[in-house]
């Protein structure tokens, strides 16, 4: 039996021990934001904050989890989640849009790192979402207008 | 793909066709089906037409024909019935309108479809139409109410006034009033100077729902009691099942059952896990004796042995033979390979099945042609076609991979669920190996040309010949083979374009831009050549085999404006550019490219002109743009899929199969050209310029041409 907390809420789960976090999200708790794309952690669509840290859901066995705490993209809050959704909104960044949950949960986790992060720096953390919309250049400058919005 | 091929290949679906509006239809389905873009809350909603309706509640829900992977439809088609409807832009919401091959037909197809980048400009009318009559029905209704003259009746942004009586209202309280209106045959369009939303930044009507994870996605509906199914495919194109075992398949927890179907081994599960990894556990002996055992490079030696060959004649002007044989030309020669390419949508192919109490079944999925997927759904299904109903879902990507006639995915999803007897929700979902080894690819080619230039530095003569699949699988002529080629732009007195259709076990599609893929690239970088050979400058020398005062001519002026072609560059860096006409749109892109620190070209910056006539969404414009360069550099740098020694696909996944990262994407920007002519696509005419203003300067960069695609692996083999 694994426990750990899901946006802020106890859970548990009895199943295969190695199914991964990815799945028990989606099919058991039924929060959808979270995306697969790949299941091999090449396209970051299915990241999660794990005790605080971005994190592959595809990759990760739900029995590593016990004890954690998770965060998906329907729980996020706080001012780098607002400033980062509000950036987003304000640029259009989605086209079809199933790689944003991924791309916004490592957003927000690098501006809680990094609150005013270099192009380079924004190249480190994001480079293992993909978008094949190739969405990037807008995802770029929301990052640096959610950054300056903190400032303000 | 051309809308040309699709009417013709279609012809049967055109009689009847054209505008229908005022039929009023209730869907009473729709109103269960998660869609992910609210339709304007509880409110009761009131149709106006087949593609409006008004809530009471004042909002204003417009039914796209067009499915929505990202290129815009919902925002686009919404702004042009708000537009004439004079709505305010914050009571507009949009959802998947029902299938109906008629009522929501495709005008430029014939039957209802998305695709070619025609949404705007098929329906640009007709959404104007459908606003313009709601809106003459809900003044007919106030003028009732009111009893004063409809004529005396204005409307802005939403709100319904008399100034002379002082009466003032919204939509809403008019709703029901105004869908019991007779709708006028003709209503009045606005002049285009009139125009007050169309041609402005509107903020997208998906984007909310997008950020914060609510909205849903085919993969997304869970409904209760839903298994989850997985097929087992093989690794060769045309092989079939010979024999499996799932002894140790069905040991896996949660697995409910494993059956045969033509595609290969399904295996069910009560979660997607157990249906993974039950699918894992398979030992299946595949039949490899129809299937594609050549490798790429076999298959390229045999392309290039139909150059000598007579080909299908695309293009033949002037004598290209005798032009050839003048004396005191330059000829200059090359030949390109193109690999397979997949579109790896970000969402994999996926559908959900529900079977109501009456037998019916609902199907939800990413229905790019909803009409074909309804009619093989209910074949399979052994269902009348009235009860298969299809529930068009936002899909995560398309680039051309879910518009397919006979609709080879849903027979292999309904092929799932009716082997399982179809009592239980069923969701079937492909895996991203799936998705990358499951073909219906971007087709390999083989391009030939030869040019010459005589004593005067002028080109006379251009021979291309096109060797690969056809998408349209014709015996004869395939446009969308040529196509961006045929009907080269350039002035050049003897041109000859012929073509070779090869066969093969491998299923072809048509990819972001189709022909244009492959012809642009070849077109551009060889006119850059032939220029180059003499000394000229890669954009002068293009305008003046161009009409001064044409299209091409005038996104080229203007890339090279807004690039400031010509000034001094950083040490390292070299420029080149690109032009090419798609979907009746014009596109100029110059690229900056260095060599990286890993030996590829880095790509700095992009300068991108369009021409689209209209520009209904200018920020939509500019986000295609920024898109399809994105989505065209990825291919040309890293991608293909390729066969191995013995037929094996060799990518299966994002690790070897490379999309571009942040990282890699270039700065762009993006100016649109302003035109009065009736606005064309922009989801496809982005792509085809960068490959070849990438290959240009990388070219200056490095004195090498680029005669294989992608241009990384070439380097790194
Ligand atoms: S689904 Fe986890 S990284 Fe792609
Ligand atoms: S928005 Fe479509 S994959 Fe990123």
């Amino acid at each position: 039996m694994v426990t750990f907390t899901l946006n802020g809420k106890e859970r548990t789960f009895d199943g295969d021990p190695d199914t991964p976090l990815l799945w028990v999200i989606r099919d058991l708790e039924k929060l959808t934001g979270t995306k697969y794309g790949c299941g091999v952690a090449q396209c970051g669509a299915c990241t999660v904050h794990l005790d605080g840290m971005p994190r592959r859901s595809c990759i990760t066995p739900i029995a590593m989890i016990d004890g954690s705490d998770v965060v998906t993209i329907e729980g996020i809050s706080g001012k780098e989640a607002e400033a980062v959704q509000t950036a987003w909104a304000g640029l259009d960044v989605p086209q079809c849009g199933y790689c944003q949950s991924g791309q916004i949960m490592s957003a927000v986790a690098l501006l809680q790192m990094l609150p005013k992060p270099t192009d380079d720096e924004i190249d480190g953390a994001m480079t293992g979402n993909l978008c094949r919309c190739a969405t990037y250049h807008r995802i770029r400058a929301a990052i640096h207008n959610a950054a300056n919005s903190m400032e303000g | 793909m051309t809308v040309h091929d699709i009417t013709t290949t279609r012809r049967t679906f055109l009689a009847g066709a054209g505008l229908v509006i005022g039929v009023a239809i209730a869907p009473k389905f729709l109103s269960a089906a998660p869609t992910g873009v609210p339709a304007g809350g509880a409110a009761d909603l009131k149709p106006m037409n087949a593609f409006v309706k008004i809530g009471t509640d004042d909002t204003v829900t417009v039914l796209s024909k067009h499915i929505e992977f990202g290129q815009g439809p919902f925002t686009g088609l919404a702004t042009l019935v708000a537009e004439e409807l004079d709505a305010d832009w914050s009571q507009m919401r949009a959802v998947h309108s029902p299938t109906d091959n008629k009522i929501y037909a495709n005008l430029a197809f014939g039957l209802q479809g998305t695709g070619g980048s025609s949404s705007i400009a098929n329906a640009y009318e007709q959404m104007r139409k459908a606003g313009a009559t709601a809106r003459a029905m809900l003044v007919a209704a106030a003028a009732q109410e009111w009893s004063v003259p409809a004529a005396e009746i204005t409307v802005e942004k939403g709100r319904i006034k008399h100034t002379g009586s002082g009466k003032e209202s919204g939509f809403g309280a008019f709703a029901d009033k105004a869908a019991r209106q007779t709708a006028p045959a003709e209503p009045k369009l606005k002049d285009p100077k009139d125009f007050v939303l169309i041609g402005t930044d509107l903020p997208k009507l998906d984007t909310r729902e997008k950020i914060n994870g609510a909205a849903i996605f085919t993969l997304d509906i869970m409904p209760d009691g839903l298994l989850t199914a997985v097929v087992a495919h093989p690794k060769h194109f045309g092989a079939v099942v010979n024999s499996f075992d799932d002894t140790d398949a069905r040991k896996v927890m949660g697995v409910v059952d494993i059956r045969q179907i033509p595609q290969g081994i399904a295996v069910y599960g009560e979660n997607t896990f157990a249906a993974l990894k039950a699918r894992d556990a398979l030992r299946i002996e595949w039949d490899l004796s129809k299937a594609e055992t050549r490798s790429s490079a076999e298959l390229a030696a045999e392309y290039i042995r139909h150059f000598e060959k007579p080909g299908l004649e695309a293009t033949n002007n002037g004598d290209v033979a005798q032009a050839f044989q003048q004396p005191g030309l330059q000829t200059v020669e090359a030949q390109i390979i193109f690999p397979f390419l997949a579109h790896a949508p970000m969402e994999p192919l996926d559908a959900v099945f529900i079977k109501a109490a009456d037998g019916s079944v609902d199907i939800y999925n990413g229905a790019q042609f909803p009409g074909f997927d309804q009619q093989v759904a209910a074949k399979i299904l052994s269902l009348d076609e009235t009860k298969v109903r299809v529930n068009t879902q936002l899909a995560g990507g398309s680039f051309g991979r879910k518009a397919q006639f006979g609709s080879p995915y849903m027979q292999e999803a309904a092929s799932v669920y009716a082997a399982i007897g179809g009592d239980r929700p069923l969701k079937h979902m492909w895996t991203r190996e799936d998705d990358i080894q499951g073909g219906f690819y971007r087709p390999m080619y083989a391009h030939k040309m030869r040019g010459a230039i005589d004593a005067k530095g002028q080109i006379t003569a251009w021979e291309q010949i096109i060797v690969g699949q056809s998408i349209m699988a014709k015996a004869d002529l395939d446009s969308t083979s040529v196509e961006g080629a045929s009907n080269l732009p350039y002035r050049i007195p003897n041109l000859k374009v012929t073509s070779h259709n090869v066969t093969l076990p491998i299923p072809p599609l048509w990819w972001r831009s189709v022909g244009h893929t492959h012809t642009g690239f070849a077109v551009e970088t060889f006119v850059d050549e032939l220029l180059a050979r003499v000394g000229r400058d890669p954009v002068e020398g293009r305008l003046a085999l161009l009409d001064a005062t044409s299209r091409h001519a005038g996104v080229l002026r203007k890339a090279a404006e807004m690039s400031d072609w010509g000034a001094t560059l950083t040490e390292g860096r070299a420029r080149g550019v690109a032009m090419v006409e798609s979907f009746g749109s014009f596109v100029a892109q110059v690229a900056e490219v260095s060599v990286g620190p890993d030996g590829a070209p880095r790509v700095h910056k992009v300068w991108c002109a369009v021409d689209c006539g209209v520009a209904v969404n200018p920020n939509i414009i500019k986000a295609q743009m920024e898109g399809g360069i994105g989505y065209g550099l990825g291919a040309v740098l890293f991608d293909a899929v390729t066969l191995g020694k013995g037929g094996q696909i060799m990518q299966s996944n994002f690790h070897d199969y490379r999309s571009i990262r942040i990282n890699e994407m270039p700065d762009v920007s993006v100016e649109i050209i302003r035109s009065a002519e009736k606005p064309t696509g922009v989801g496809e005419p982005g792509v085809p310029p960068i490959g070849p203003a990438v290959a240009n300067a990388w070219r200056k960069l490095t004195d090498a041409p680029v005669r294989q695609l992608p241009i990384v692996s070439i380097m790194s083999s």
